[in-house]
C-alpha cells in the first residue's frame, strides 16, 4: 500500500506529515512512500532529499490523492480537497471533530476511514502518537523565544563591566506540556521563572524544571486533573477571584508573561485581564498561547502581534509550530509514524482498522461510512488517580522541645528499668555462683558489651563481611576441642577430633570467603 | 607454656579479635581488620595446643590440614551470590561443634566422677583432670552451661541447614505454618528444660542426647516457618546463636577466651539482627516467629496499567539523562548481572554522566549483600550510597533503573497503611523523573505485595532476565 502526503494547503501552514526520516521508518513497515512536489519545501526539506531516502515525487495534490491509499495531513482537508478525494481513503492528521461536524459528514460521504490525531487518547501507551504534546512542546519553546525576540533585555542576570543586569522575571501560567517546555526554556536561559496552575499536582512538576510554583492559599477540594486526563478542570468563581488577586499582585513584577491555560471543549479561561496589562511595566512582553480559543489575556488579538498604549508587546501568534517548521515537521511525522505503526500489526503494508484497540477506536473519527465520534471511553483510565496530599502540621518550637523532654524521660526510664532489672539478675546470680563461675561471668558482660559499641561502628556496606568475619571468629570453638582431645576413652578424642575438623573448615574457608570479598571493595 | 603465658596470649587474641571486628568501620581498614581476625585465631590455636595436658599433636595436625583444606576449597569455589548460604552452611558447624563438645564434657564429667569414687583420679588426663578438682555446686553450673551449650548449638545446627536450604533454592523458601506453631515450639522447649532438670538431678546423658534432638527439631521448624525474605535477619541471628553457644561451652571448660569471643560473637549477631529488623520496620520477635502478621487489614487494590518498554527506549532515556541512579535488587544476584551493571556504569560514567547507586538496607538475601555484588564487578565503593544518603536526590534525578527490586521501593509502604509493608522505610524512586523496572515477569515480589509504583504514570516496566536485560541495554548504547 502506498503512504502520501499531500503539499499542506492551509495557509501559513510550513509543516509537512511526511519526513525523509519517517518515510524509512515507514518503509520497513511495508508501506511505498509519496509526496507532492514541494510539499516540504517550507520546512527546509527538499524533493531531493525525498528522493534521496526513496520516495516517489509527484506533480500535483489530485495525482497524490489518486495513488496514495493512505493520506497523512498537517491541518484538516479543505471541503475542496475532500470534494476531488477519491473514494475510500485513509486520512490520518488533525481534524477537530468538534468543530468540524459538517466537515465529517462531506468525508462520511466519500466513505473515507479518518484517523483525527488530536483525538487519540492520553494514556501512556499512546504518548509516542500524541502529536497534541509534541507541538505544544514546541509551541511552548518557541513562545519563550518569541517573547526573548520582542524583550528589550536579557533573560539572565549578569554582573558586567558595563554595569549589572538584572534576570528578567517569567510568569508561566499554565503548566501542561506548552507550559512545561516554556518553562524549562526560560529557566534554561537564566530567567528567573515563576509558574502557576489550577492543578496543585503539578507544583512538583514545576518544581523539578526550576522554577518557582506560585502557591494559591485556598481551601477547596480541588478536582484532580488526573480525572480530566491530565487537563485542568473549570474552576469556581471564589477560586477564580483568589487567582485574579495573586496575579493582579505579580503583574508589576514580572517581565513577560506566558500564558497556555485551557480547558478542553471550552472557550480559553480569561486570567490576564485589562487592568493587569495596564500594571506591567513598558517593555514587558505578553505572549498567549491559547489566542485561537479566545486567548487568556483579554487583549489578545489572535494570529497578531501588537503593542499596547503602554508599551506592552502581546502576541497571539497561532501558528507557533509552523514558525519551527522543520522541527516540528519531524516530530509530527514521527507521531503519524507510530500511529501507522499501530495501525499495521503485522508490518506488512496492510493497515488495519481494529475498534478494540482504545487507541485506534479513540481517534476514529468516520469509517465505513459511518460517524464514529465521539468515541466510548478508553477502557484504561489515563492517569490513576493520586490520594490528595495531606500538609504535616509544623510543630512550634515550644511542642518540639515538649516532645524531646518527654522522649528522654522515657528512653531514661527505660534504660533505668533495665538496668535495675539486669542489676537485680546479677546480684541473684552471685547469690547461688560460686566466685570461680562469677570470674568468668564478668569476662562475659564486659564482652558483650564490647561486642555492642563496636558493632554500631561498622559501617552498613560491611555487614556482609562482618557476618563473614564473625562466622569465621565463631569457630573459637575449636580451643574447646582442643582442650578436649586428649582423653583415656576414645570416644571423647573421635569426637572431639571430629569437632577440631569441622572447626577447621570454618576458621580456613571464614576467613578466606571474608578476605576475597573485602579485596574487591575499592575506590573509583 | 607457663598457664601466665597462655592467658596472655588469649588476652592478645581477644583484643586482636575486638580490632578485627572493630576495623570494619571503613573499607581501607577492614583489608587489615581481616589480618587481626587471622593472627588473633592462630595465637589462640597455638597457645592452646601450647597449654600443659594437650596432646595428640598428630591427630591435631592432621584433622586441621584436612579441615583446612575442606574449607579452602570451599571458599574458593563459593560464587559471590551463594555468600548467604555458605555463610548459613558454615554457621551449622559450629552449631554441631559445640554439641559434640558439650556431649564430650558430660562423657569426661562421668568418667572423672567414676574415678573420684574409685580413687584413681591420678590417672585422668585432659579435661577430665580439671572436672575431677571441682566442687558439688561447681559441677551444677557446669551441667547448666553444658546444657545451654547443646540446647543453643542444636538448634543452630539444624536451623543453619534449613537457612542454607532456603537460601540456596533446595527448599520453598515460602513460610511454613503449621497450625498452632507457637504452642508446639512452646512444647519442646519446656520438654527440653524438662529434661535438663532431670540431668541436673543426675538422670545422665540420654537427656541431653534427647535434647540435642529435640533441639535440633525447634531449629527445624523455627526457621521453616520464616519466608525467605526475612533470611538476612535468620543468617545473622543464627550467627549470633552461634556464638552464645561458643560461650556457654566457655562457662563448661572455664576457657576465659571462649567466652569472649563467643559473647562477641552473639551481641554482634544480634545487633545486627536488630538493625535489619529496624531496617524492614517490624519488631524483632515478629520475625523470629515467623510468616507475615495475618492480622493486616488488606491491601488498597491498584489501578492503572503497566507499560512495557523495550531495551531501545531504556537506551535512548538514559542518553538523555545526567543523572542516572541504579536500584539493585536480589533479582540481580539471582541473574548474575552484576558484571552487566558494572559494565552498563562505566560506559555511562565516561559519557560524563552522574552514575550512583541506591542500596536498601534489606536489599539481596544479607545485609550488605548488593554492595559485596558490586564491589565483586568492581563497581567503585564511593558511588554506591545507603538509603538515606540519596533518597532526597531522587526529585533531581532523572533516570532510575531498578533491576531485580520490589519490595525496598513500593510506595505502598508510604501510602497504604493497609500494605502489610506500611511503615517500612523504601527508596522513593518514583519522584524521579522517569523509573525504569527491570524484572523478570509480571508477578509480585518475594513478599507477594503488589507494587503500585510498577502502575506509576513516570514508570516503565523491562521486562526479562535482569543479565540479558542489562547486556541488551549495553549493546543498544553501542
Amino acid at each position: 500500500m502506498k503512504i502520501g502526503a499531500p503539499k499542506e494547503t492551509a495557509s501559513g501552514e510550513a509543516r509537512v506529515a511526511l519526513t525523509p526520516e519517517s518515510a524509512g521508518r515507514l518503509q520497513k513497515l511495508g508501506y511505498d512512500c509519496i509526496v507532492e512536489t514541494g510539499a516540504g519545501a517550507a520546512a527546509s526539506i527538499t524533493d531531493e532529499a525525498y528522493r534521496s531516502a526513496g520516495v516517489e515525487i509527484v506533480a500535483t495534490a489530485a495525482e497524490l490523492w489518486q495513488n496514495a491509499d493512505v493520506i497523512v495531513k498537517v491541518r484538516e482537508p479543505s471541503p475542496e480537497e475532500i470534494e476531488a478525494a477519491p473514494d475510500g481513503r485513509i486520512l490520518i492528521g488533525f481534524v477537530w471533530p468538534a468543530s468540524n461536524e459538517a466537515l465529517l459528514e462531506k468525508m462520511k460521504a466519500k466513505h473515507m476511514t479518518v484517523l483525527a490525531m488530536d483525538m487519540v487518547p492520553r494514556i501512556s501507551r499512546a504518548q509516542k502518537m500524541d502529536a497534541l504534546s509534541s507541538m505544544a512542546n514546541i509551541a511552548g519553546y518557541r513562545a519563550v523565544i518569541e517573547a526573548g525576540n520582542n524583550f528589550g533585555r536579557f533573560f539572565m542576570g549578569q554582573m558586567t563591566a558595563a554595569g549589572k543586569v538584572s534576570p528578567a522575571r517569567v510568569l508561566v501560567v499554565g503548566a501542561g506540556v506548552a507550559g512545561l517546555a516554556a518553562i524549562g526554556t526560560s529557566t534554561a536561559l537564566g530567567a528567573i521563572t515563576l509558574a502557576f496552575d489550577v492543578r496543585p499536582e503539578v507544583a512538583e512538576q514545576i518544581e523539578s524544571m526550576g522554577a518557582e510554583f506560585v502557591f494559591l492559599d485556598f481551601e477547596e477540594a480541588q478536582s484532580d486533573g488526573a480525572e480530566t486526563g491530565g487537563y485542568a478542570a473549570p474552576s469556581s468563581p471564589e477560586f477564580r477571584e483568589k487567582q485574579l488577586e495573586k496575579f493582579r499582585e505579580l503583574a508589576p513584577t514580572v517581565d513577560i508573561v506566558i500564558t497556555t491555560a485551557l480547558i478542553p471543549n471550552r472557550p480559553a479561561p480569561e486570567l490576564w485581564t485589562d487592568d493587569m496589562v495596564e500594571a506591567m511595566k513598558p517593555g514587558s512582553v505578553i505572549v498567549d498561547l491559547a489566542a485561537e480559543r479566545g486567548g487568556n489575556c483579554t487583549l489578545t488579538r489572535a494570529g497578531e502581534k501588537f503593542v499596547t498604549d503602554n508599551d506592552v508587546t502581546i502576541i497571539g501568534y497561532t501558528d507557533f509550530p509552523s514558525r519551527m517548521a522543520t522541527q516540528s515537521s519531524n516530530l509530527y511525522a514521527n507521531n503519524i509514524r507510530h500511529m501507522v505503526d499501530d495501525l499495521t500489526p503485522e508490518k506488512n503494508g496492510k493497515p488495519v482498522v481494529d475498534m478494540d484497540d482504545d487507541v485506534i477506536r479513540g481517534a476514529l473519527v468516520t469509517h465505513e461510512g459511518e460517524i464514529t465520534w465521539p468515541p466510548p471511553p478508553p477502557k484504561v483510565k489515563a492517569i490513576a488517580a493520586a490520594a490528595p496530599k495531606k500538609k504535616e502540621p509544623k510543630e512550634t518550637a515550644g511542642e518540639k522541645a515538649a516532645r524531646e523532654a518527654a522522649e528522654l524521660r522515657k528512653s531514661l526510664n527505660r534504660s533505668g528499668l533495665m538496668l535495675g532489672i539486669g542489676g537485680l539478675l546479677c546480684l541473684a546470680l552471685g547469690f547461688v555462683a560460686p566466685p570461680s563461675f562469677m570470674q568468668h561471668f564478668i569476662v562475659f558482660v564486659l564482652s558483650v558489651f564490647v561486642g555492642y559499641h563496636v558493632i554500631w561502628g561498622v559501617a552498613h556496606s560491611l555487614h556482609t563481611p562482618l557476618m563473614a568475619i564473625t562466622n569465621a571468629i565463631s569457630s573459637i570453638i575449636i580451643v574447646g576441642a582442643l582442650l578436649q582431645v586428649v582423653s583415656g576413652s576414645s570416644l571423647v578424642m573421635i569426637v572431639a577430633a571430629a569437632s577440631i575438623l569441622m572447626a577447621s573448615v570454618n576458621i580456613f574457608g571464614g576467613f578466606l570467603v571474608t578476605r576475597r570479598m573485602l579485596a574487591m571493595f575499592q575506590r573509583s | 607454656m607457663s598457664e601466665g603465658l597462655i592467658t596472655a596470649a588469649y588476652v592478645v587474641a581477644a583484643v586482636l579479635f575486638i580490632l578485627a571486628l572493630g576495623g570494619l568501620s571503613n573499607q581501607e581498614k577492614a583489608k587489615r581488620a581481616i589480618w587481626y581476625g587471622i593472627v588473633g585465631m592462630a595465637l589462640a590455636v597455638a597457645a592452646t595446643i601450647g597449654t600443659p595436658g594437650v596432646g595428640q599433636y598428630g591427630l591435631i595436625a592432621a584433622m586441621v590440614v584436612i579441615g583446612g583444606i575442606v574449607g579452602w576449597i570451599v571458599a574458593n569455589r563459593v560464587q559471590m551470590t551463594q555468600m548467604p548460604e555458605l555463610v548459613a552452611g558454615f554457621h551449622s558447624l559450629v552449631g554441631l561443634a559445640a554439641v559434640f563438645i558439650g556431649i564430650n564434657a558430660d562423657l569426661e564429667m562421668t568418667r572423672a566422677l567414676a574415678a573420684q569414687e574409685a580413687g584413681t583420679t591420678a590417672d585422668l588426663a585432659g579435661f577430665a583432670a580439671t572436672i575431677a578438682k571441682k566442687s558439688a555446686v561447681e559441677l551444677s553450673i557446669l551441667k547448666v552451661e553444658l546444657f545451654l551449650g547443646i540446647l543453643i548449638g542444636a538448634i543452630t545446627f539444624t536451623g543453619s541447614i534449613i537457612a542454607y536450604g532456603k537460601l540456596a533454592g533446595k527448599l520453598s523458601s515460602a513460610a511454613l505454618t503449621l497450625p498452632g506453631r507457637h504452642t508446639l515450639n512452646l512444647f519442646a522447649l519446656i520438654a527440653c528444660f524438662v529434661l535438663g532438670y532431670l540431668y541436673l538431678d543426675g538422670a545422665g546423658l540420654w537427656t541431653m542426647i534427647a535434647v540435642a534432638v529435640i533441639a535440633g527439631l525447634i531449629g527445624c521448624h523455627l526457621i521453616l516457618a520464616i519466608g525467605g525474605a526475612d533470611m538476612p535477619v535468620v543468617v545473622s541471628m543464627l550467627n549470633s546463636y552461634s556464638g552464645w553457644a561458643a560461650a556457654a561451652i566457655g562457662f563448661t571448660l572455664g576457657n576465659d577466651l571462649l567466652i569472649v569471643v563467643g559473647a562477641l560473637v552473639g551481641s554482634s549477631g544480634a545487633i545486627l539482627s536488630y538493625i535489619m529488623c529496624r531496617g524492614m520496620n517490624r519488631s524483632f520477635v515478629s520475625v523470629i516467629l515467623g510468616g507475615w502478621g495475618g492480622e493486616t487489614q488488606s491491601a488498597a487494590a491498584v489501578d492503572g496499567e503497566m507499560i512495557e518498554a523495550d531495551a531501545d527506549a531504556v537506551a535512548s532515556a538514559l542518553a538523555d539523562a545526567d543523572s542516572v541512579v541504579i536500584v539493585p535488587g536480589y533479582g540481580m544476584a539471582v541473574a548474575q548481572a552484576q558484571g552487566s551493571v558494572s559494565e552498563l556504569t562505566k560506559k555511562l560514567r565516561d559519557q560524563g554522566k552522574t552514575v550512583r547507586f541506591a542500596i536498601h538496607p534489606v536489599a539481596g538475601r544479607l545485609p550488605g549483600h548488593m554492595n559485596v555484588l558490586l564491589a565483586e564487578a568492581k563497581v567503585p565503593y564511593d558511588i554506591v550510597l545507603e538509603m538515606e544518603e540519596i533518597n532526597d536526590d531522587f526529585p533531581s534525578t532523572d533516570v532510575v533503573i531498578v533491576i531485580g527490586a520490589n519490595d525496598i521501593v513500593n510506595p505502598a509502604a508510604q501510602d497504604d497503611p493497609g500494605s502489610p509493608i506500611a511503615g517500612m522505610p523504601v527508596l522513593e524512586v518514583w519522584k524521579s523523573r522517569q523509573v525504569f523496572v527491570c524484572k523478570r515477569g509480571r508477578g509480585t515480589g518475594y513478599s507477594g505485595i503488589e507494587n503500585p509504583l510498577f502502575f506509576k504514570d513516570n514508570t516503565r516496566m523491562f521486562y526479562g532476565d535482569a543479565k540479558a536485560s542489562m547486556d541488551a541495554l549495553l549493546r543498544e548504547l553501542g
